[in-house]
């Protein structure tokens, strides 16, 4: 049989020629400096507009000073391209501190002469202004910073900070403007940060200075839970994403998650993986989910979803792979007690190293943040397959869009690692059962359902796959069962008054067995008549043989008789022809 | 207003942001310019004129021209040019500008309270 899909090498090289193609003539014409900040360079198609300023704004707290720090710093580290930043606000030392936490070491980049910097210190309290002056001083600075290294990117941090020092409105604006303009000829790559403004992008409008290029950074706080945002507000020349992008700050900096980055490129597997229950596996195609596939077990409350996920996290781990364990719910020690009921022991896998269970309430930190966790658990764990349980947590009402965008952003991180990843999902009673909560089911890969199926006075288990992308997979309900030795899936019966399960599948099985036992007496029966007749017709064989014989014999006592009364005649007459002493041996 | 009128707000005042300097102190001025601008030309004259009128004698201005030596405007903390720096008498004072408001100069140098 042919593969259907086409070998991976060609979707590498798809894939290359796609990531050739961000910063190439199919983007723009404009030289971009690549910042190294994981996505925004996906966003802006290659990074920022090189030997341009670029202003960066946002309320307090919002990450303006990390990101430029990080264009400066990734830029000397990872581009060749030294820096110069004048801060305003934080000192030298300060800014050093902030950024070690992330792994930066700004003393070392300074004392490798890869970068300079500067603090401008304005004390209003301390300055008298008595006629005209300019700004010069802040010029000769930034061109000894930057001559210092040999910069080719600048970051002036906030240079907003100049209005609280000076009173001369009229005399900073023109300056600015001056300021720009002699950034632009010297042609370094500029990064301004501004505060927000009430109504305005910032509050000196300093966006009429800086063109080029506008970032917005937000902080906001939802259900007590904050996210961080960033937009390209403007970039001129260039196309560049225009949505909202959710960012996040942890120890390796900020990485911007910009959903559409990844594109649909990831290699894909054809190689497939156990789910752990064998019965299954059989409606999988018989052999289970492809790897590096995304699962979505969706269901209600009770339906044995965690168990099906604890299967899988068994299979995985007993072909000697890891297994990433998140719970949003349960304690590791509860999850294992309780799997332990049904026979599927974790403890042993958790202390082989192979399993892991991480446990954190939805609450505790905001989306970000738990997808900076996953990030980062995935990224030191390098799982192979993860569980996630339940998703559903993270979607109360007036989050589920931002739950559905990080979980669409989990799913394609997860994907392009080659990770199976097992999403399970609490379907709340008023909904429909093909309603995640976190709207992702077109992105899942294959779905099982579990539903109760109430009848009978009892609420039982049912399994179907909903989908299944490419593998046939079965059309069936089976019936779940959990028992001291896991899951088992059964045949459902199907009966005029629908699906039967539990007691009722049970009577229905006597009932078809004492029918089944009718029929086997009715056939023996019929056996045995048929055998009677045959031996009537046999013994009447016999008779008419019989009689048959009787004839032939007679038959042949007649033809014998006939013979010998011909012979007698004949001797009879010679004997009187003799006797007459005729002629009659003449003739 | 006269010197001894001066010199009596100035005693047992503390010297915060409306002290008037002692006029018996030794003053010593750094005025930082970038070239021979227009401006600092004016600024230094008109700082002269001050200094004449009044501190004849005991007075030191040193121009220092960020143009030729630029890494003392990151040492000495200039942004603004002209910028004047009381480095003496205490505490340091900056005054930037051409000095042509004189009034506001010399509540700069504190040789006059802080207006109203």
């Amino acid at each position: 049989m042919n593969d259907p899909l086409p070998p991976s090498s060609a979707l590498r090289a798809l894939a290359s020629m796609n990531s050739d193609a961000i910063g190439g003539p199919l983007a723009s014409d404009l030289p971009k400096a690549r910042t190294g900040i994981t996505g925004l360079d996906e966003i802006t198609l290659g990074g920022l507009p090189r030997g341009r300023p670029t202003l960066v704004c946002g309320s307090a707290g919002c990450g303006k000073t990390l990101l430029a720090m990080e264009f400066l710093i990734r830029g000397a580290t990872e581009f060749g391209e030294p820096g110069a930043c004048i801060t305003f606000e934080e000192t030298e030392k300060e800014l050093a501190q902030n950024v070690l936490s992330l792994g930066f070491d700004v003393d070392r980049l300074v004392r490798e002469g890869k970068l300079a910097f500067d603090h401008i210190h304005i004390d209003r309290r301390e300055i008298e202004e008595t006629g005209e002056y300019d700004l010069e001083g802040l010029f000769l600075r930034l061109g000894l910073a930057i001559d210092s290294v040999g910069a080719k990117r600048v970051v002036l941090d906030t240079i907003e900070s100049l209005f609280s020092g000076f009173s001369n409105m009229a005399l900073l604006r023109s300056e600015l403007r001056r300021l720009f303009r002699w950034l632009k000829d010297r042609g370094v790559t500029a990064v301004i940060t501004a505060e927000r403004g009430d109504g305005t992008l910032t509050r000196q409008g300093l966006e009429e200075y800086v063109s080029d290029c506008v970032i917005l950074l937000d902080h906001r706080v939802d259900a007590q839970r904050s996210t961080r945002r960033l937009r390209v507000v403007k970039y001129r020349g260039t196309n560049h994403g225009t949505n909202e992008y959710p960012f996040l700050i942890d120890e390796h900096g900020i990485s911007v998650l910009p959903i559409t980055s990844l594109g649909l490129q990831h290699r894909v597997s054809t190689e497939r993986v156990a789910s752990g229950v064998t019965r299954l596996d059989a409606m999988l195609g018989g052999k289970g989910y492809y790897r590096g596939s995304s699962i979505l077990v969706s269901g209600t409350a009770g339906s044995g979803k965690s168990t099906l996920a604890a299967h899988f996290a068994d299979a995985t781990c007993r072909q000697g792979e890891r297994c990433l364990y998140l719970a949003f719910e349960e304690s590791p020690d509860q999850i294992v007690r309780n799997m332990r009921s049904v026979g599927i022991d974790l403890r042993t896998w958790i202390d082989k190293g192979l399993l892991r269970v991480e446990a954190s309430r939805p609450a505790v930190h905001g989306l970000e943040m738990h997808l900076a966790q996953i990030h980062r658990l995935v990224g030191e764990f390098e799982p192979q397959a993860v569980v996630i349980d339940p998703m559903s947590n993270f979607a109360d009402s007036q989050y589920s869009l931002d739950a559905a965008s990080m979980m669409l952003r989990l799913i394609d991180y997860l994907k392009s690692k080659g990770v199976t990843a097992m999403f399970v999902s609490l379907t709340s009673g008023g909904h429909a059962l093909e309603a995640t909560d976190v709207g992702v089911s077109s992105l899942i890969d294959t779905w099982l359902v579990l539903r109760d199926i109430e009848a009978g006075g009892e609420r039982n288990r049912g399994l179907y796959v909903i989908k299944s992308r490419g593998m046939k997979h079965s059309n069936q309900i089976r019936e779940f069962v959990i028992t001291s030795g896991g899951i088992d899936l059964l045949d459902v019966y199907v009966g005029p008054e629908g699906v039967l399960t539990g007691s009722l599948r049970a009577a229905q099985e006597a009932r078809e067995k004492s029918a089944a036992l009718d029929l086997e007496q009715e056939m023996k029966r019929r056996q045995r008549e048929l055998e009677r007749r045959r031996t009537v017709l046999a013994a009447q064989i016999d008779a008419l043989q019989h009689e048959v014989r009787v004839i032939d014999e007679e038959s042949a006592v007649q033809l014998e008789q006939f013979r010998l009364a011909t012979n007698s005649i004949e001797s009879d007459r010679s004997a009187a022809a003799r006797r007459r002493g005729g002629d009659g041996e003449k003739r | 207003m006269s010197n001894e009128s001066m010199n009596g707000m100035a005693s047992g005042a503390p010297t915060g942001e409306n002290a008037v300097a002692n006029l018996a102190d030794k003053w010593e001025l750094r005025l930082y310019t970038a070239g021979q601008t227009p401006k600092s030309v004016l600024a230094f004259n008109n700082l002269k004129r001050i200094c004449e009128q009044y501190m004849p004698g005991r007075y030191h201005i040193e121009v220092v021209d960020l143009m030729q030596n630029p890494r003392l405007a990151k040492e000495d903390q200039i942004v603004a040019i002209p910028t004047l720096v009381r480095k003496l008498p205490e505490p340091l004072r900056k005054i930037i500008g051409d000095l042509s408001d004189t009034e506001r100069t010399l509540v700069g140098l504190q040789l006059r309270p802080r207006g109203p």
